[in-house]
C-alpha cells in the first residue's frame, strides 16, 4: 500500500512534466493525417530507380559503419594497450609507480569524455565542421564507439584470467611481448565477438545519424519523411529492418568463425 | 642475484635479472586458445625483439627449439596442436617445455609433478636435471615425492612449518631424519603428501642443491 502510494506521487508529477498524454493520438484532427500517412505505406515504392537509390544509400550506411568502427579502433586499441593495469611492469611489486598510474587515469579519463558525448551530437557538431554528407558520420561513429571500445576492451582484459600474462612479464618479457603472447590470446574471442557486436550497433546508429544529415539511408528517409512520402519510407524501413537482420546473421557468424 | 640488491635496481636492471630468473608455476600459465609451439617459444621472448616476437607469432623462430624441449617431455606430436586440446599432464610438461628453451640460469619451479603419473614424472625430472646440468643452470624445485628427490637431486633442503629443518647432500638424508620431518604427518610418507612441500634443487655445475619442506 506504502509503496503504491509512494509510487504514484512520483509517478504523477512525471507524467504531468512529460505532458505524456496519449489521448492526443486519438483526436480527429491528428488521427486524420496519421492515417492518411500510414495509408500511403501501402504498397511500398518499388520503382527501379528508387530502389537502385535506396541500395546506394544502402550501401554507404554500411560503409560509414565500418569506416568509423575502422578508425575507432585505431583510436581504441592505443588508448587500451596504455590503460590496462595487467600490463604494468611496475605493478608487479606491489605498488604501480606514480607516472604510470597517473598517465593510466588520464587516458581513462579520456575514454569517458570520448563515449560521454553520443554519436548523434558528435554527428550534429560535425555536420556543422565538415558540412553535410558521411564524412560527419564517419567522424562521429569513430569517436563514440573509440571511447566505448577502448573502455570495455580494458574490462575485457583486465576481468580475464591475468595468470598467462603475469608470468610472462615476472619471467622477463617486454609489455607487448606479453601482450600478444599471453593477453591476447587469453581473451581473443571475447574481443571479436565485442568488436563485432559494435560494428552491428555502428550499421543501425548510422542509419539514425542520416536524420541529422550525415548521409545515408537515415538522410533519405527524412527527406522522404518531410514530404510525407509514406510509400518510400516504407520501403526503406523494410530495407532498415532487412540490413538490420543481415547484419545480425553476418556478426554471428563471423563470432562462430572467429570465436 | 649476486650481490645486486633487486629492491634498489632501476627498471631496464630489474628486467635483465628478470630475464636471468625462471619461475614455474604449479598451473601452468598457458592461453588455452594458443598453440602449444607458441606457449613454448613464449620462454625465449626476453631474448628477442618485439618485432622478432611478433613475427614469430605467424613463422615460429627457432621451431627446432621447441621441438627439442617438447620431445624430452614426451610431447613432439603436439607441437601444432591447441593448448585447450591437452590433458592436465601434457599441459604441465608444455609449462616445463618452456623453462627449457629459456635463456635463465635459474629455474625454479613449484611441484612440477603434481599432474603427472610416476613414470611421466621420472621422464619429466630426468628431462628437467638434464636440461640445468648441460647449460649450468641451478634447478629448485618443490617436490612431494620424497623418493623422487632423494634420487635424482643432489642437495636436499627439509622445511617445517616454514623453517629451515635440514639442508644436506641428498646421501645424508636418513629415513630418521625423514621420520622426524613428517613427525605429525606421518601419512604423507606413504600416500600423497597434502600440504607438504619437499623442495628439490638440483644439479648445475655451480651449486647443486636440492630441498625438501614440511609445514
Amino acid at each position: 500500500m506504502f509503496w503504491a502510494l509512494a509510487f504514484l506521487v512520483l509517478l504523477w508529477p512525471m507524467l504531468v512534466l512529460t505532458e505524456f498524454k496519449p489521448w492526443v493520438l486519438f483526436e480527429g484532427n491528428s488521427l486524420k493525417p496519421t492515417l492518411k500517412f500510414l495509408g500511403d505505406f501501402f504498397p511500398p515504392k518499388i520503382e527501379p530507380s528508387f530502389l537502385q537509390l535506396v541500395l546506394r544509400e544502402t550501401w554507404r550506411t554500411v560503409a560509414i559503419a565500418t569506416a568509423g568502427i575502422a578508425l575507432a579502433l585505431i583510436v581504441a586499441i592505443p588508448l587500451t594497450l596504455i590503460s590496462v593495469r595487467v600490463l604494468s611492469i611496475s605493478g608487479l611489486t606491489g605498488r604501480m609507480s606514480p607516472g604510470a598510474a597517473v598517465l593510466r587515469q588520464l587516458v581513462r579519463w579520456l575514454l569517458i569524455v570520448l563515449r560521454s558525448v553520443p554519436e548523434l551530437i558528435w554527428a550534429l557538431v560535425f555536420v556543422r565542421v565538415v558540412g553535410l554528407g558521411p564524412t560527419a558520420g564517419v567522424i562521429a561513429i569513430a569517436l563514440t564507439y573509440g571511447g566505448m571500445l577502448g573502455k570495455v576492451y580494458g574490462e575485457i582484459l583486465e576481468s580475464g584470467d591475468a595468470h598467462a600474462t603475469t608470468s610472462l612479464l615476472r619471467n622477463g618479457s617486454g609489455r607487448m611481448q606479453s601482450f600478444f603472447y599471453g593477453l591476447l590470446p587469453q581473451n581473443s574471442a571475447e574481443l571479436t565477438s565485442y568488436t563485432v557486436y559494435r560494428w552491428e550497433c555502428a550499421i543501425r546508429s548510422s542509419a539514425v545519424l542520416g536524420f541529422v544529415g550525415a548521409g545515408g539511408l537515415g538522410q533519405q528517409m527524412d527527406t522522404s519523411m518531410k514530404m510525407f512520402a509514406g510509400a518510400e519510407v516504407c520501403t526503406m524501413l523494410i530495407v532498415f529492418m532487412m540490413l538490420v537482420g543481415l547484419a545480425d546473421y553476418v556478426s554471428a557468424w563471423l563470432r562462430r568463425n572467429l570465436g | 642475484m649476486g650481490d645486486r640488491d633487486p629492491w634498489q635496481m632501476d627498471s631496464a636492471a630489474l628486467r635483465s635479472l628478470r630475464s636471468s630468473l625462471f619461475l614455474a608455476a604449479q598451473v601452468p600459465p598457458l592461453p588455452p586458445r594458443q598453440r602449444v609451439v607458441t606457449s613454448v617459444l613464449a620462454g625465449r621472448l626476453p631474448t628477442q625483439s618485439l618485432w622478432q616476437s611478433i613475427r614469430s607469432l605467424f613463422y615460429p623462430v627457432g621451431m627446432e627449439l621447441a621441438a627439442d624441449a617438447l620431445a624430452r617431455f614426451d610431447l613432439a606430436d603436439k607441437l601444432f596442436d591447441r593448448v585447450d586440446r591437452l590433458s592436465g599432464g601434457e599441459r604441465q610438461r608444455v609449462g616445463l617445455a618452456r623453462g627449457l628453451v629459456t635463456a635463465a640460469q635459474l629455474l625454479l619451479v613449484d611441484e612440477p609433478l603434481s599432474a603427472l603419473d610416476p613414470t611421466r614424472s621420472e621422464q619429466a625430472i630426468l628431462a628437467l636435471t638434464s636440461a640445468a646440468r648441460e647449460r649450468g643452470a641451478t634447478l629448485i624445485a618443490t617436490l612431494h615425492q620424497v623418493n623422487t628427490a632423494l634420487r635424482h637431486f643432489p642437495r636436499i633442503v627439509g622445511l617445517r612449518d616454514g623453517a629451515l629443518f635440514f639442508d644436506l647432500p641428498s646421501q645424508d638424508v636418513t629415513s630418521a631424519l625423514l621420520n622426524e620431518l613428517y613427525a605429525q604427518k606421518l601419512h604423507e610418507l606413504s600416500g600423497p603428501a597434502l600440504d607438504a612441500t619437499n623442495f628439490a634443487n638440483a644439479p648445475a655445475a655451480p651449486a647443486p642443491s636440492a630441498v625438501m619442506h614440511c609445514r
